[in-house]
């Protein structure tokens, strides 16, 4: 039996009044902070953190809401006060740079916050997962998921919207498994079916529900685990398994979970 | 003399209708907002790539390689036109053969694609008639649109057969003399009309015939094109060089509603002196054209409705009412609409508007602002930015975004997120969080 340790989450507040400035800032996010299957990502993500003694903090309570769902859904209004909060809190911190397991985060803080003097480098946990994996602080031995076969379902905001595709591939690659493209791959990947507000509302009228359409190509490639590497993929994927009856068959796990997995955390 | 005189009149009578056209087309730029450009040299390189060497077009290959195989053909035979021009104005012959082997390339070009771009529309139409191609049909294809497509493209078809008529022609005119090079009219020349048996009278006929035809078919399809959805034509090499450099997940930003937020967050702010004179505030977002900037028109313009943003978006695909190519063939079709009466006068009212009576909320809240429309459009159209600004509208002035989304707005408002959760309560996902000791 491996021994446990306790995993202190160090709190960028307390961190600054012990002098101490750290080098990057961890931006959980509300689905983080708040999602159920989501906090399991948070939490599995820390450990590869702690584990790899990187120098982070949270923000902890003083972290709210990007305001992405709010800007996509029309209101500018509030987007632009949650943005401006949460610029003045991390510049207050002399924040530099940002890792999010969010997309939608990432593409926000990203892209949209430079408009209100918010300017950090913002890294998607895919990304710091791939760096890690090329510097060779991630070495993969173990083979649990040898016999799997994985699929990888592109966020949009980190797929079209910000042009990445190959971090999340590279980290998948270090991964002894068996990796498997869905039909609609990279740029021509189709959404889950939760951006732009959809997430949070029941979907229009209409003749199916976008995320069972992609549970289907996903099921359709043989895969047993549907990789994400956003919250609201997440939902939707993990909703379309159960929609289609296929839980004792396929797993969704996010990117950072077979990470922490494959190195035993 | 005489052709000199019936081409100048023709030529007039064409830029005449075709400048009217334009400037009408032209004069709406007026009625919207501002769109910032710069970065010249990014732009450039950008439309070097998506326009001149069809990247994205030949996202679907076969047909992108027919459509890349028709512009790049355009591109050679625009030069043969503009000598057409020259010869009909100055009654000379062949004007630009001083040129060289360089005249001799560009011709032998010219005649080789007019024959590939022929059959390129044959496969167009094959393809429009009895191919069956979904993205051909939709609820915003009317039967005017298949029309346009259709007579566009025989139009494109007889200007070829008229091009090579004229080749075929014009060598037999001239079998010891003529000059530039044409592979495919020569090969024509010696399949049917070797046995010389055509009189010199017939031949000279036939060779005007065929060269008024061509130029005359240009002269009217110039005139159509403003009219029809193969205005791209014009359109999408300026579209592509103003297109945005932003990655496509960025929204652009409201600066007058950061003006209000940063008044609303400061403290001095409420107790200042209100503004002598308040300049008046502007719409939020988009209701009608006037509301929307010059890219958003330009897009509309250039939109060819070849609908592969339609058949990409997840929200049309699982059969919502959604269809990103309608969204801006809406915007195109109510600024034909709104544009006359309001340039004659700003406060212009039909007591209509592009939302609600185009658009209507059903298709703006299906969409998940994946970006896969945008993505695919071959002339980079964006479309996630003009449904974001209708739907900013629909929230900030008419407060009637679908119910769930309000309770969101609350909440995060309230709560610092989506969900009904206390701040106090982010950390809860590190409470007793443990690790193996690897």
């Amino acid at each position: 039996m491996t021994e446990k340790v306790k995993i202190q989450v160090p709190i960028i507040a307390d961190e600054f009044a012990k002098g101490h400035k750290p080098e990057y800032l961890f931006w959980v996010g509300s689905a983080g902070a708040f999602d159920d299957r989501y906090k399991k990502v948070t939490r599995e993500f820390v450990k590869i953190l702690t584990y790899l003694k990187i120098d982070y903090a949270v923000l902890g309570v003083e972290e709210a809401d990007s305001g992405d769902v709010a800007r996509r859904a029309g209101n500018e209004m509030l987007f632009q006060m949650q943005a401006m909060m949460n610029i003045e809190v991390m510049n207050g911190y002399e924040v530099k740079k940002i890792i999010t397991c969010d997309p939608h985060d990432f593409n926000t803080l990203l892209n949209e916050y430079p408009n209100f003097d918010g300017n950090f480098e913002v890294i998607h946990h895919s990304q710091f997962l791939q760096k890690l994996i090329h510097e060779k602080k991630i070495r993969i031995k173990s083979d649990i998921f040898k016999e799997n076969k994985i699929t990888f379902h592109d966020p949009c905001y980190l797929g079209r919207a910000n042009d990445e595709y190959k971090a999340p591939r590279d980290v998948l690659n270090a991964i002894p498994s068996v990796k498997v493209e869905m039909e609609r791959h990279k740029s021509r990947a189709l959404c889950c079916g939760a951006g732009g507000g959809q997430m949070f509302k029941e979907a229009e009228k209409g003749d199916k529900e976008i995320f069972i359409e992609r549970t289907e190509e996903a099921i359709a490639t043989g895969a047993d685990i549907i990789c994400t590497a956003c919250p609201f993929c997440m939902t939707m994927m993990t909703d379309g398994i159960k929609y289609k009856n296929q839980e004792e068959r396929m797993k969704n796990y996010d990117i950072a979970e077979l990470v922490s997995m494959s190195l035993g955390l | 003399m005489t052709k000199q005189i019936v081409f100048a009149i023709a030529l007039l009578i064409t830029l005449g209708i075709f400048g009217w056209t334009m400037s009408r087309v032209f004069s709406y730029f007026k009625l919207t907002k501002p769109f910032p450009v710069g970065d010249w040299g990014k732009r450039i390189i950008l439309m070097l790539k998506v326009a001149f060497f069809q990247t994205k077009i030949f996202r679907l290959p076969f047909i992108g390689l027919l459509h890349a195989l028709v512009f790049w053909g355009f591109l050679v035979i625009l030069f043969g036109s503009v000598e057409m021009i020259i010869d009909g104005l100055f009654e000379t012959e062949r004007s630009l053969s001083f040129l060289g082997w360089c005249y001799d390339f560009i011709m032998a070009f010219g005649d080789i694609f007019a024959l590939v771009i022929a059959i390129a529309i044959i496969v167009f139409i094959a393809r429009r008639l009895f191919g069956h191609i979904k993205r051909f049909s939709g609820i915003e294809m009317k039967h005017i649109s298949h029309y346009d497509a259709n007579i566009a493209l025989t139009i494109i078809f007889l200007l070829m057969i008229s091009l090579l008529g004229m080749n075929t022609f014009y060598i037999l005119q001239e079998p010891e003399t003529y000059k530039g090079v044409f592979p495919v009219s020569s090969y024509i020349v010696q399949l049917f009309f070797m046995t010389g048996n055509l009189s010199p009278h017939t031949i000279h006929f036939w060779y005007e015939f065929s060269w008024w035809t061509h130029i005359l078919l240009i002269f009217l399809f110039a005139n159509i094109l403003p009219y029809s959805k193969h205005f791209h034509v014009f359109m999408s090499i300026p579209n592509v060089l103003l297109s945005r450099l932003e990655p496509l997940g960025y929204l652009f930003n409201m600066p007058e509603i950061t003006k209000e937020v940063k008044l609303m967050m400061d403290p001095n702010a409420a107790f200042a002196e209100p503004a002598a004179e308040e300049e008046e505030v502007g719409r939020f977002g988009v209701k009608d054209v006037e509301d929307i900037t010059w890219k958003n028109y330009l897009d509309s313009l250039t939109c060819t409705e070849c609908g592969r943003c339609t058949s990409v978006c997840p929200a049309n695909l699982t059969g919502k009412l959604l269809s990103p190519r309608k969204i801006i063939m809406d915007v195109r079709a109510r600024m034909k609409e709104k544009g006359p009466g309001l340039t004659k006068d700003k406060k212009f009212d039909d007591g209509k508007a592009l939302l609600m009576n185009y658009i209507t909320p059903e298709e703006l809240w299906a969409c998940t602002t994946c970006n896969a429309c945008a993505q695919e459009c071959p002339v980079n159209i964006n479309h996630p930015s003009i449904i974001v600004d209708l739907r900013r509208y629909i929230v900030m002035e008419e407060s009637v975004a679908p119910g769930e989304l309000n309770t969101i707005f609350t909440n995060i408002e309230n709560n610092g997120a989506p969900w009904q959760f206390s701040p106090e309560d982010r950390m809860l996902w590190a409470e007793g969080l443990e690790m193996n000791e690897v």
